[in-house]
């Protein structure tokens, strides 16, 4: 007869933890003692500064979408906090793969406002990025460049050179093989790369319950054996702190690590979208009252850093500043039809000549 | 000199190209210790490290990916994909990111890789180990497709898919892996990419192939010499891009034209040169082209795969019916 042993009495032989991080609370308030930089209150109002511009950039970008004059654009509304918080934590040698929704670390970056609203009209030029010469152009076909963030950490490591790759994703991406593949070879050869997933609850119309059954998205880097951080996506403190800490590591060293930013998504999915469909307003108007924005700036005016002078003043600025940009945009001849066989390889084989030649006589 | 296999003519190419470039890293599944499940790669880890010859997860997807991401900073990464049958998960990297780095960014990152994947059947392996889809792959713009016939042709064609600035699927022929052995000279020369190859000069009819069936076209050649007729042979060895003006000139000459391949017909590449010949080489033919290929069946187990790989026989007969046309 067998004895019927009681499951607790198994042994435990791993346990594992996910932190969550978080300084500023809705109202500007502290909630917990904040990292040394934060006392740095330039760079607190830089990164004030480069949200401000681009939620002022996405509706812009919106507009010209809704005139024609901008192809299908992806918002960022809500999560501006995220791009800012990861991008500033980078330097300039680092490697950014961005994904479509991450804008405004490609701006922090240094990429042009017209290179973006480029790239949105149609137009490869805009991935050209006369900034950031080895950051990849943003990535349309979810996770995918996940992979690649590992093989550029790769080359890092083994030519010994002191960079980072810094991967950013959604959460409808961590369900792809894709980004699982890439974090299970970066824990075994310890790269130095930083996977964030920008967990916005919503991946198109499939909220976050039917996208995992896992509590985190940060604890799937448990099972690639590197630590996973669940950080609030809203609080661009804590997202700064966060990826400097990661980036450290990695730099160091010491591996590879997953932020999860948990943010929220206040507008469509895309231009394309209409995601009143499949969410009710309510639940929407709840999240305005979590933005990253309004958060930071009620913390920096209750340290007499910030007032309305500034703000209409910055406002002014990003207005300026954005005009300029969708001028120099707007007049942006299309490029010569024919240059489309131009970049395909990096000399032409002759076999195309003749479609290239085809292409400049039916123009 | 010395007579070596084309698998071994694959090894040499690797450990010159790792020699004379820091930045090749060859990686795979196997590829290390065990020298890889062909033995490509043998004696490669011993030589140039762990770091260089990296056995990867089990995993396709991240293989190529990870191809992309290490030739976007200027290595040379040489992958390894076991059996095309296991190459599809690859295909959405090579599709949407390798084959276009270069374009979607206007030549500010390029991605210099190499895919190697075995390719077709005859060697009496299990399901999915058999597989000739390179037309899926000739179809991708912006890559380049290529398959040697030879131990010379594996050396040199490797050696220029290596060096060759844009991404390269680089189809190794399983079936004379080990049967193939010819003179190769470890001399670090490349043989040109684009270009196909005149394997034999004839009067009467073109016949073109590519890998493995090279041998068997070649085969077909002789005996269509002991009736009279002469063939001349084409290997068309890159697929992508591919090498319309010998093409053309050879059934110009011979105006007469049979395309061997291993994959299915339908869709197949052969259909491509079909379709080049009649838009530009139709006033020179003197019969309808035609199309020696396997079936459009799946790959059949090692039992009936003799049956599917196109026969000396089935060629032979192409080659006399299209000389017999009038």
């Amino acid at each position: 007869m067998t004895k019927n042993w009681p499951d607790n009495q198994l042994p435990v032989i791993a346990r594992f933890d996910v932190r969550y991080r978080n300084y500023l609370a809705p109202d500007g308030a502290i909630t917990r003692p904040p990292p040394a930089f934060a006392s740095d209150i330039d760079l607190l109002v830089s990164l004030y500064r480069a949200m401000v511009l681009v939620r002022a950039f996405d509706l812009k970008a919106v507009a010209l979408q809704r005139t024609g004059r901008l192809g299908t654009y992806a918002v960022s509304l809500g999560q501006e906090a995220v791009a800012v918080g990861v991008a500033s934590a980078m330097r300039g040698e680092d490697v950014l793969l961005p994904s479509y929704r991450d804008n405004a670390a490609l701006i922090w970056r240094g990429v042009k406002l017209e290179e973006i609203l480029l790239f949105w009209g149609g137009d490869e030029r805009g991935n050209h990025f006369s900034g950031p010469v080895h950051d990849f152009p943003a990535c349309i076909p979810v996770g995918s460049q996940a992979p690649h963030a590992a093989g550029v950490a790769y080359a890092f490591k083994l030519r010994r050179e002191p960079r980072v790759a810094v991967c950013l994703f959604g959460d409808g991406a961590t369900s792809k093989g894709d980004v699982y593949e890439a974090m299970n070879f970066a824990g075994v050869h310890k790269l130095p790369v930083v996977f964030v997933v920008t967990n916005n609850q919503w991946a198109i119309s499939v909220p976050l319950r039917l996208q995992t059954a896992s509590e985190t998205l940060a604890q799937k880097a448990i099972a690639a054996g590197f630590i996973g951080e669940q950080v609030d996506g809203n609080d661009v403190v804590a997202m700064h702190a966060a990826t400097t800490e990661a980036i450290a590591a990695a730099r160091d060293g010491r591996g590879p690590r997953l932020i999860e930013a948990v943010t929220y998504r206040l507008g469509d999915h895309t231009t394309a979208d209409d995601a009143a469909r499949y969410r009710p307003p309510e639940e929407v108007q709840a999240r305005w009252k979590n933005e990253p924005i309004g958060r930071l700036r009620a913390y920096l005016a209750g340290c007499n850093a910030w007032d309305k002078t500034k703000e209409e003043q910055l406002v002014a600025e990003c207005q300026t500043r954005i005009a300029a940009a969708v001028e120099r945009y707007l007049v942006t001849g299309p490029r010569a039809p024919e240059t489309m066989f131009d970049h395909l390889y990096a000399t032409l084989p002759p076999v195309y000549a003749a479609q290239r030649r085809d292409v400049e006589e039916n123009r | 000199m010395s007579q070596v296999t084309l698998l071994e003519a694959l090894n040499m190419a690797l450990a010159r190209a790792m020699t004379d470039d820091a930045g090749v890293v060859v990686l795979g599944e196997d590829v290390g210790v065990n020298g890889g499940v062909f033995r490509a790669t043998v004696g490669l880890q011993q030589r140039f490290g762990p770091e260089r010859v990296l056995d990867t997860p089990l995993a396709e997807l991240l293989i190529s990916g990870l191809c992309v991401g290490m030739a976007s900073q200027g290595l040379r990464p040489v992958g390894e994909i076991q059996f095309m049958g296991f190459v599809y998960p690859c295909i959405d990297q090579l599709v949407n990111h390798a084959s276009r780095l270069r374009n979607r960014t206007q030549g500010r990152l390029s991605c210099p890789m190499v895919l190697r994947v075995p390719h077709g059947g005859g060697i009496r392996a299990p399901e999915h180990h058999s597989e000739s889809t390179e037309a899926m792959l000739a179809h991708i713009p912006g890559l380049r497709v290529v398959i040697p016939s030879s131990p010379e042709h594996a050396y040199g064609l490797l050696l220029a898919a290596i060096r060759d600035p844009d991404p390269v699927v680089f189809l190794e022929p399983t079936r004379i892996y080990r049967a193939a052995k010819g003179e190769v000279d470890d001399d670090g020369v490349a043989l040109p990419l684009d270009a196909a190859f005149v394997l034999r000069e004839g009067r009467d009819v073109t016949l073109i192939s590519w890998g493995a069936m090279v041998r068997e076209t070649l085969a077909a050649a002789d005996a269509l010499d002991t009736e009279g007729i002469s063939a001349e042979v084409i290997d068309l060895a890159t697929l992508k891009p591919f090498d319309e003006n010998t093409v053309l000139a050879s059934v110009a000459h011979t105006g007469r034209c049979v395309i061997v391949h291993e994959a299915a017909r339908t869709g197949g590449f052969g259909g491509e040169i079909a379709a080049l010949i009649a838009e530009r080489g139709l006033t020179s033919l003197l019969a309808p082209i035609a199309r020696v290929t396997g079936y459009d069946t799946v790959m059949p187990l090692l039992r009936l795969e003799q049956h599917y790989i196109p026969s000396v026989d089935r060629i032979v007969a192409a080659g006399r019916a299209a000389c017999r046309f009038n």
